[in-house]
């Protein structure tokens, strides 16, 4: 969403572009709009009509039943723990992640002699699938798993717990397993908007006597408003689509617990026949991720001024 | 004040600890895969004796090598059309001032905000419907029209700041719309054409949901795929099941660390121009 007025402001505004060919080629375009609206528009509108349905994926005939079905899912439990799920899950790795990212960039902006091979280290998971991540970490979270044994090697054995089998512990779990996977992404974004500030700025700072807090909060933050912007929306989206990681280490469990909207909406489509349900909760996926997309329009709109 | 002080010698200690952390899991993920099934060291001790059985295994039971041929099919393929039809899009589209071009490049964009859950369900209609469940053009498919958005959007935000000039002195020369495309200003796209391969190549490599849903079930896995179906076959032999991950996700840490610094600057890049 970032990158066109960064871009811009970068190139010299002048003339008019050269038009030349581009009028003659408008079927240039036909071969991404035909997969386009194969893949995404055509059945992104039949998506969201399906929510007014009640249809099971079977019946040839399915009866519109209006708003009946986001109805239900304010009266369901189950959806609305899952609801609720998400946008725990999305606010919390939000945060968590971006202050995380934000001081790892800072320190590893520094002059440790680490900073290359750390860097390296910590975005390894970015690409590392997330479904492996899922599977290993099932593993560590287990009650005689890694993460207890661990505990226990350095004293703190009286923190052991069933991490995804009990409820309460489940959900952050979740939370820091995302947190492993991704911080590595926002920290090179934040990188590369540091590694964006002059040092003289900084210098001259310092020489007008600003210490290294106050360095940050007027110098730093502000030539980092972007970046912020870009992270903050990506995890934000990132952790509202969450699927994979809960799919695989909890399916949801215990009792619903760590379901999100995304892992209803593959349950109740593909097991259980709930397709008109399933396709509310994908509309009201949509709206969560439309509304914060524009948000962050607004504020990237707001920063280029 | 930037010169290696007693500080940045308590930071570089901290950062390495922290360091050690986001280590930790690998480093359980390797000492598993190569302890034999009863292996009596503690758990987070070294093997006692390390061994390349589990690793033997699960390559044979697992039906990884398949896995891995497809999903190498399906990342080349989705990267290249990706490309080709971005940036094809993208150059009337961000050329022109017509309405019509400015109303089709919103009509893309608007696809980034549309979560793929939406089209889930009827999408899988369709292409069961079209006999192509099961098949690697289906996922193919998906992947190029889903992919289209971000793609036109990096492509059309990097060509707009490109001078026309280039394009001019080739058309004075004679040659045609095509031949200007393909010869001048597509090799003007390098640098994000590179953040595109990269973040396509990734993205396509490490879906699950896609091939989830298209093709669980049939002889035509992915690795992430094959993964999830053999953690399900062998349950709780974690020695067996580490080996299997790390085979499935080997190839894509090798180019990692092979290619780590364009990989970084393509994540970082994508988004920041």
């Amino acid at each position: 969403m970032a990158i066109a007025p960064t871009v811009r402001s970068l190139a010299p505004r002048k003339r008019r572009p050269y038009r030349g060919f581009a009028h003659t080629v408008w079927w240039f375009v036909l071969p991404a709009a035909a997969f386009y609206v194969f893949a995404v528009v055509y059945p992104s509108v039949r998506g969201s009509l399906l929510a007014f349905t009640d249809w099971d994926g079977i019946s040839p005939n399915p009866n519109w039943v209006g708003l009946d079905q986001f109805g239900r899912i304010l009266t369901d439990p189950n959806a609305l723990t899952g609801v609720r799920n998400t946008l725990l899950i999305a606010f919390a790795v939000t945060v968590i992640q971006n202050v995380a990212a934000l001081l790892i960039a800072l320190a590893l902006n520094s002059r440790i002699r680490t900073r290359n091979i750390l860097r390296v280290v910590i975005f390894a998971p970015v690409v590392i699938t997330s479904i492996a991540v899922g599977f290993l970490w099932q593993n560590l979270f287990a009650p005689a798993g890694g993460i207890n044994e661990a505990l226990e090697t350095v004293g703190l054995g009286f923190l052991q717990q069933n991490w995804l089998g009990n409820p309460d512990t489940a959900i952050w779990s979740v939370v820091i397993v995302v947190f492993w996977q991704f911080v590595g992404y926002s920290m090179v974004i934040f990188l590369a908007g540091l590694q964006g500030i002059p040092h003289e700025v900084l210098e001259a700072a310092a020489i007008d006597g600003a210490g290294p807090i106050r360095r940050f909060w007027s110098v730093v933050r502000p030539l980092l408003a972007p970046a912020i912007t870009i992270n903050v929306m990506l995890s934000l989206i990132g952790g509202l689509k969450l699927f994979d990681q809960v799919f695989v280490m909890t399916k949801g469990g215990p009792g619903g617990a760590t379901n999100t909207i995304s892992t209803l909406i593959y349950s109740n489509a593909f097991t259980l026949g709930r397709f008109g349900f399933g396709a509310a909760l994908a509309v009201m996926l949509t709206i969560f991720v439309a509304v914060a997309s524009i948000i962050q329009y607004r504020l990237l709109a707001l920063q280029e001024r | 004040m930037f010169r290696y002080t007693w500080r940045t010698a308590i930071l570089e200690v901290l950062m390495v600890l922290v360091g050690l952390l986001f280590v930790f899991p690998i480093y359980v993920l390797i000492t598993l895969s190569l302890k034999a099934p009863g292996d009596q060291s503690g758990l987070l001790a070294p093997p006692i004796e390390p061994t390349l059985q589990n690793f033997a295994d699960a390559w044979q039971q697992g039906g990884f090598a398949g896995a891995l041929v497809n999903s190498a099919i399906v990342t080349l393929t989705t990267v290249a059309l990706t490309v080709i039809f971005a940036a094809a899009a993208a150059y009337p589209l961000s050329r022109l001032g017509a309405r019509w071009s400015k109303l089709t490049y919103f009509a893309f964009l608007a696809g980034l905000l549309l979560p793929v859950q939406l089209a889930l369900l009827p999408l899988y209609q369709t292409i069961r419907d079209l006999g192509l469940l099961g098949t690697l053009v289906g996922v193919i498919i998906v992947y190029v029209g889903g992919g289209m958005p971000f793609a036109i959007f990096l492509y059309a935000g990097f060509m707009r700041a490109l001078p026309g000039e280039y394009e001019e002195a080739a058309a004075i020369d004679g040659a045609h719309a095509f031949r200007t495309f393909w010869s001048v200003v597509f090799p003007l796209l390098r640098p994000i054409t590179g953040t595109v391969v990269i973040l396509t190549a990734v993205g396509t490599w490490n879906d699950f949901l896609t091939p989830l849903l298209y093709l669980s079930g049939t002889d035509q896995q992915t690795v992430t795929v094959a993964i999830n179906g053999f953690v399900g076959q062998f349950g709780a032999q974690w020695n067996l099941i580490f080996a299997g991950i790390i085979i499935s996700i080997l190839p894509i840490l090798i180019a990692y660390f092979l290619l780590q610094k364009y990989i970084v600057q393509g994540f970082a890049g994508g988004l920041k121009g």
